[in-house]
């Protein structure tokens, strides 16, 4: 008897260590990770086992982001052309002088901090096709039978395409910083948009790629499936670049709710101005024992 | 100095980590030598293009020292729950900087942070890699 109760004491002395070593050892809690919208309300993910329903013709309306966490980012310049040592852009001489004059946060040209001349760290516009190759994240694709808007989360723009028929304007007078845009439906699921009459002040992308008042894009939204638009963005400015060259190639933007809140996300020049007040008033250290 | 700060064992995970985690003005001005800390908050800063953590922490020989903690933007925060009331005032914290300063200041980019609860405030791979953000 004295040895089972003996044995029973050891198992609950035991076991009672065990709880607290355990309680002593226990992981820290986490924060919550979910994707939420502007309102806070989850973003359900994607359900992998479901087939998407085919696509709808010449429809792009509705939320969409890029089809992963933070894919549209871009930090580094183009998605599809960052700005390294293993993606060298066809720069014409004036092309390369006008990128070396760019001084970034990132990429090839990039600088400290108090050298930087991004445009949009002084909360100018971005300016199109900027406000897709950097910080593209929610946007808001509005059709009527004769124009299509697109609105953007950074900077909480919008730009417009015409898809009424018209061409392109040939003499523009005003540039503008985000351009003037025809659409046309090459088939069903397919509208290739041309956009010109950009003006020269705004950069290409976060890695400060130039453009002139030359520069056309070419955007194709091709709606894959019914969740799915691929995009594919093509440069072509022949005073900065000998060709063509593509930016983001099939880049997939996913639908999301109709319920989908965009979040606010502006440049404002106050808050801009106190960002680099308070990253310049970091203290130097104390020195070392 | 050294003494106060307690350098992770984890660097070299770090480093695979910390993928430049800001962009708008650049991460060389970074070091990639994660550092941890305890100190109080002094200002939750909820603001475009990043956000900014102020605390004050005591070096090895108790001076006070007032460091500035820059991390993401709000837009890509909120997924992982933080909120402009996420810190406040006086919350006693252990903070780990990814990175500090190159010129030596007491500026640094934050990883996670530790509140007094046990919770730790920080992103989740559960999102994949983190490609240089803002």
């Amino acid at each position: 008897m004295r040895t089972f109760v003996s044995a029973v004491t050891t198992v609950v002395v035991l076991f009672t260590f065990s709880m607290f070593a355990s309680a002593q050892t226990a992981a820290p809690k986490k924060n919550v990770q979910q994707h939420v919208d502007g309102y806070g309300r989850p973003v359900p993910d994607p359900v992998s086992t479901e087939t998407p329903g085919p696509p709808p013709v010449h429809d792009l309306s509705g939320n969409w982001e890029p089809d992963g966490w933070r894919e549209g980012v871009q930090a580094q310049g183009a998605r599809d052309f960052p700005s390294d040592s293993k993606h060298i852009l066809p720069f014409t001489p004036e092309g390369e002088k006008a990128f070396k004059e760019h001084k970034t946060g990132f990429g090839v040209n990039a600088v400290p901090i108090g050298e930087n001349n991004d445009p949009f760290d002084i909360c100018d516009p971005p300016g199109f096709p900027r406000v897709e190759l950097f910080n593209l994240r929610q946007l808001r694709i509005y059709e009527t039978p004769k124009q299509m808007s697109i609105l953007y989360e950074n900077d909480q723009v919008w730009r417009n395409i015409w898809t009424d028929g018209r061409e392109l304007p040939t003499d523009i007078a005003e540039a503008r910083w985000y351009g003037y845009s025809v659409g046309k439906w090459v088939d069903d699921t397919t509208l290739v948009v041309e956009t010109t009459g950009l003006d020269p002040r705004t950069w290409i992308d976060n890695a400060g790629r130039p453009h002139s008042d030359q520069l056309k894009v070419e955007e194709t939204f091709h709606r894959l499936n019914h969740d799915i638009i691929e995009l594919t963005l093509t440069i072509n400015d022949p005073v900065m670049y000998t060709k063509p060259w593509v930016a983001l190639n099939k880049f997939r933007l996913r639908l999301q709710p109709d319920w989908f809140d965009i979040r606010e996300m502006i440049c404002s020049a106050s808050e801009a101005q106190g960002y680099n007040t308070v990253y310049h008033s970091g203290q130097a250290a104390s020195p070392s024992k | 100095m050294r003494n106060m700060i307690k350098t992770s064992v984890l660097g070299v995970a770090f480093l695979v980590a910390c993928v430049p985690l800001f962009a708008h003005h650049g991460n060389a001005v970074y070091t990639n030598k994660p550092i941890t800390m305890k100190g109080t908050v002094t200002q939750w800063i909820w603001t475009n293009p990043h956000t900014f953590l102020k605390f004050d922490s005591k070096d090895d020989k108790g001076n006070v020292q007032h460091w500035i903690g820059e991390w993401n933007a709000p837009s890509t925060l909120v997924n992982f729950g933080f909120t402009p009331k996420t810190f406040k005032p006086g919350d006693e914290v252990t903070v780990t900087l990814g990175g500090m300063a190159k010129d030596g200041t007491l500026v640094g980019r934050v990883r996670s942070v530790e509140l007094a609860d046990g919770t730790v405030m920080t992103e989740d791979e559960k999102f994949g890699k983190a490609p240089d953000s803002h």
